[in-house]
């Protein structure tokens, strides 16, 4: 049987590098503790893990509440039910939940632990700035991700940083005495070295993880991208919705500036050349990287047959 | 999918499956002797057309192929408000309907446009004037009757006596959220 689908090898390789690298970071941190203290090390463990467990498992009611979504009916939104009950029989997935934020940003977001309790939402934003072809487009791509997974994955990915990022917080505050008291057998003055090495290390270890991170999240898109095209078999209306989309969002900060994290004094340090600090640490692609991705794809789906 | 491809953000499209369609043309006469309702002689594809010079092409190979058997009238070709494309086929008898609906998605697939089929409908109506159609799903391989009454309602109960008066002959959808609701479908509009 004939099929228009390419694979795209490249992009498969990287991220599974990305996520060795998350997985090998973790288990490092893991290891690390069991060394350094072992008295300590379940507990600092279990609780990052607990942590990591509950952002996966109530992502979709947290999401949804951040975001002032509600829930829609088939009765109250049937063109968009419509049109997710379309693209879920075609990509044989079950229907996730569907959802609306009464915000003018245009966006949408998947979330939810599993395909079965998943929640797809748009923004009124978004319906009105984009007509029925684009917004296919952009349930597509966030369809794709419900089906890849990327919430799990991108928590799997996140119990590094978590577990560095709870070592961190612990040695700045109560952890001085916890740590001393841990190495009494030593010297009077054993204490804040230990303590001192403790903070240098997880703070690396939450900054190679916040890279790291960020690069799988980029390639995740990507793939949703691909997924999505391939779905709608309409790649130039995904393209069109995001330079919609994008052109708007840039212009409006997503973040509150003032909530500036103490970590990014870190990354300065590793700009490489070509890679500025922006390119490094954002979480989406750049627009010229999926729309080339995009137009790859409609190359292949025009291409006559012999 | 499998759990890899997931992980791996990888997304290979599900192939249609065409086997369960030729079991339609029993289930008519089923239908007819047991609930009433004949076919009107109409059949339609429902298919998501790629953009592209390709899929233009393809779509102009279907509609010659079936308009060069000498019985069979022209084919009549439109587009939905959610962006696919319905082809309908016009004949009286079943069997050559079914065969016609087979030969668009087997153009297609022979293209690699497989995946693009969503369903095929073919609408039946009875002595009181109430339509039905069946559809027949292609990713799962199963049918599912949709009976609209009027512009965005539909009798479930007359759905769920057909399911089971053609459950013995055709595979039924059981996932009753894949009954998809198909208002205005060709051959099935004007039913209000």
């Amino acid at each position: 049987m004939a099929t228009r689908f390419i694979k795209d090898t490249g992009l498969t390789a990287r991220m599974t590098l990305v996520m060795f690298l998350l997985g090998g970071l973790f288990v490092a941190v893991v290891v690390g503790l069991m060394y350094w203290q072992p008295a300590y090390a379940p507990i600092i463990g279990l609780i990052g893990i607990g942590i990591a467990f509950y952002q996966w498992w109530s992502s979709d009611k947290v999401a949804m509440r951040a975001m002032r979504a509600r829930e829609v009916t088939p009765e109250e939104a049937p063109e968009l039910h419509g049109m997710i009950d379309r693209l879920c029989q075609l990509a044989d997935m079950p229907k996730p939940r569907v959802g609306i934020a009464d915000t003018a940003l245009p966006n949408a977001f998947a979330t939810g632990r599993s395909p079965n309790r998943a929640v797809v939402c748009v923004t009124t934003g978004i319906l009105h700035r984009l007509d029925s072809d684009e917004l296919e487009g952009v349930l597509a791509h966030e369809l794709s991700h419900v089906a890849h997974r990327d919430v799990l994955v991108m928590t799997l990915a996140s119990s590094a940083g978590i577990v560095a990022g709870m070592l961190t917080r612990g040695a700045q505050y109560g952890g001085f005495g916890l740590f001393s008291r841990g190495s009494r057998n030593n010297n009077n003055g054993g204490g804040a070295p230990a303590f001192l090495i403790a903070l240098a290390v997880s703070l690396v270890v939450y900054a190679i993880s916040f890279v790291l991170m960020r690069l799988l999240s980029r390639y995740r898109e990507l793939c949703a991208d691909r997924s999505g095209a391939y779905l709608t078999q309409k790649p130039g209306a995904l393209a069109s919705a995001l330079q919609k989309i994008t052109g708007e969002m840039a212009a409006i900060p997503q973040k509150d500036l003032r909530a500036s994290s103490a970590m990014n004094a870190f990354f300065i340090a590793p700009a490489i050349s070509g890679a500025t600090l922006k390119t490094l640490t954002s979480t989406h692609p750049s627009l010229e990287q999926r729309l080339e991705q995009l137009a790859r794809i409609a190359a292949e789906l025009g291409r006559p047959t012999p | 999918m499998r759990l890899v491809d997931a992980f791996l953000g990888r997304n290979r499209p599900r192939p249609a499956q065409l086997d369960a369609l030729f079991g339609l043309p029993n289930a008519a006469i089923t239908l007819e002797t047991a609930a009433g309702f004949r076919p009107t002689g109409s059949g339609a594809v429902c298919y998501r057309a790629a953009e592209g010079a390709a899929a233009v092409q393809t779509q102009a190979d279907i509609v010659a192929l079936l308009d060069a058997d000498d019985d069979g009238p022209d084919v009549e070709r439109s587009t939905d408000s959610f962006g696919f494309t319905w082809l309908v086929t016009r004949h009286d008898d079943v069997s050559a309907l079914c065969t016609d609906l087979h030969a668009v998605n087997v153009v297609l697939e022979e293209q690699g446009f497989g995946s693009g089929l969503l369903c095929s409908m073919v609408p039946f109506v009875d002595a009181a004037g109430r339509h039905v159609g069946l559809v027949y799903l292609y990713k799962q391989g199963t049918f599912y009757p949709f009976a609209p009454t009027g512009e965005h309602t539909r009798d479930n109960l007359l759905e769920i006596q057909i399911r089971d008066q053609l459950a013995g002959e055709l595979p039924m959808e059981k996932e009753l959220s894949r009954w998809m609701a198909l208002w205005g479908a060709p051959g099935l509009e004007g039913t209000a």
